[in-house]
């Protein structure tokens, strides 16, 4: 499959690459991984006059500490995420979550910006920057800003994100002491998207779950975060029966998406059962 | 038109090309390294992976622009003088192929997979070949042939 033609730009700095983009606004489109982008461009279905590689752009690659929490740079492989002593000691779950997109290949070349900008309903990574509640940094050659993950997600493929703006960085902010937490995706079996994934953490102190944080892909046409499900367990003993409760409420407010993989139904139910799943792992993990 | 310059298997191939041209196709078309299969071409089976800057990638998903300035790995430099890459020795001892169209793919996706887990499970395995498909063998040769590269210490 043969994309349609492009001019092909190759920026070393993010300012270089943001001026390109003023410059090329909507009939540019910049590229991260490629591994969403190129397979639309081959199929049509996506076809910029100019395209602007962020590959080259060494300065948006990074994974540091930052204010106790950890602040990502865009252009972050999932591979140099799953493999960070950092992301695996602050925050397993995104480790463990990063270490479940697609394939080796995949993960050598995706990076946690291409999954935030392409906003796709299935993707993984958008229930665990809700759960950990994110700031998501992105910037124009004119201005910065700076934005919490459960507004930058709009709809399907759709974010926040203007034509001229690039994602910069992740911010993951500290999480309170005695935080266990968990991902746990029903996998489509071919290419590993999740047709439900469900990303928990719960906070533990005295024998209550404190603070309870969940988000919801693949579910509806965007992921999102299960509010009623951690209020229904906040204040509430870690017990078999409390969280299962709580998970039951995990769809509530969800427009279920029917598709090849699955109905409506079943993804409801599948919310059900992984919240109760993501839930009792998170649990066994905190305290 | 854009230039390219990269090193494929140890020699240094400079070329103009369209930048819509897709790695995959450089290697088979222009440098005729026909090693490098396109088996689905929508990065969904593996056929096309390749070493790039010591990275497994599936090249079906990569323009050739974009790996100006990289060194990359094709299966046609795995052997060396003649002897068979303890990898290529291992799908051979098991009969880890059929009609071996995925077999290139599966050994640069075998080498990446070994070198980050020298010491693997078979569910190791069995996980590591997620981004491969074979059509073939049903898969169980392909795993007894990575057990055997893994016994044998492959270098890198
Ligand atoms: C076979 C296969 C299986 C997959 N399975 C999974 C899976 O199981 N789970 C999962 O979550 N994903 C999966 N994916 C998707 C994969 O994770 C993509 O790599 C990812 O969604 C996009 O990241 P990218 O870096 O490749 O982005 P690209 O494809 O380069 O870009 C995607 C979009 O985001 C925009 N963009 C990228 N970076 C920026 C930025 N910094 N600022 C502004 N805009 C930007 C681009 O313009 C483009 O519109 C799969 C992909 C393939 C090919
Ligand atoms: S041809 Fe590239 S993944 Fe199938
Ligand atoms: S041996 Fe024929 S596809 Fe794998």
């Amino acid at each position: 499959m043969i994309p349609s033609s492009f001019e092909y730009f190759a920026p070393t700095t993010l300012s270089e690459a943001q001026t390109l983009l003023r410059r090329y606004g909507g009939d540019a489109k910049v590229v991260a991984g490629g591994h969403s982008l190129i397979p639309l461009m081959k199929m049509r279905l996506s076809e910029p006059g100019y395209l602007i590689d962020l590959g080259g752009v060494d300065e948006l690659s990074y994974i540091r500490e930052d204010d106790g929490g950890l602040a990502i740079g865009a252009m972050t492989t999932y591979y140099d995420i799953e493999s960070s002593p950092l992301v695996k000691t602050k925050y397993p779950v995104l480790a463990e979550a990063t270490a479940l997109v697609a394939d080796i290949q995949v993960r050598n070349k995706g990076t946690i910006g291409g999954s935030m900008a392409h906003a796709d309903p299935s993707a993984d990574l958008t229930a665990v920057v809700l759960a950990l509640e994110a700031e998501l940094r992105s910037g124009s050659s004119r201005a910065q800003r700076s934005m919490p993950a459960h507004r930058f997600f709009v709809d399907t493929f759709t974010t926040t994100l203007r034509d001229n703006e690039i994602l910069t960085e992740i911010r993951l902010p500290a999480l309170p002491a005695k935080t266990g937490g968990a991902y746990r995706k029903f996998a489509n079996k071919a290419s590993h998207f999740a047709e439900v994934g469900i990303a928990a953490l719960v906070t533990i102190d005295g024998g209550v779950c404190q603070r309870v944080r969940i988000g919801v892909t693949g579910a509806g046409p965007i992921a999102s975060r299960a509010r009623g499900a951690e209020r229904a367990l906040e204040g509430k003993e870690p017990t078999q029966r409390n969280i299962a409760t709580a998970a039951n409420r995990a769809g509530r407010g969800i427009e279920f998406q029917s598709n090849i993989h699955a109905s409506a139904e079943y993804r409801a139910h599948l919310t059900t059962v992984y919240a109760r799943r993501a839930l009792e792992e998170a649990v066994s993990r905190a305290g | 038109m854009a230039t390219v310059t990269m090193t494929v298997n140890g020699t240094s191939y400079t070329n103009d090309v369209e930048p819509r041209l897709l790695l995959v196709h450089y290697i088979r078309d222009v440098l005729g390294l026909t090693g490098t299969h396109v088996g689905c071409d929508t990065s969904q089976c593996g056929a096309c992976t390749i070493r790039l800057n010591g990275r497994a990638v599936k090249c079906c998903t990569m323009f050739a622009v974009q790996a100006n300035g990289a060194d990359i790995t094709t299966i046609e430099g795995m052997a060396s003088d003649g002897e068979l890459h303890p990898i290529q020795q291992g799908f051979w001892d098991e009969h880890g192929l059929q009609c071996g169209f995925c077999t290139p793919g599966m050994i640069m996706l075998a080498q990446q997979f070994l070198e980050r887990n020298p010491n693997p499970t078979e569910q190791e395995i069995r996980r590591g070949l997620a981004g491969n498909l074979c059509r073939c063998t049903g898969y169980h040769n392909i795993v007894k042939a990575i057990q055997n590269a893994a016994r044998k210490g492959q270098p890198a």
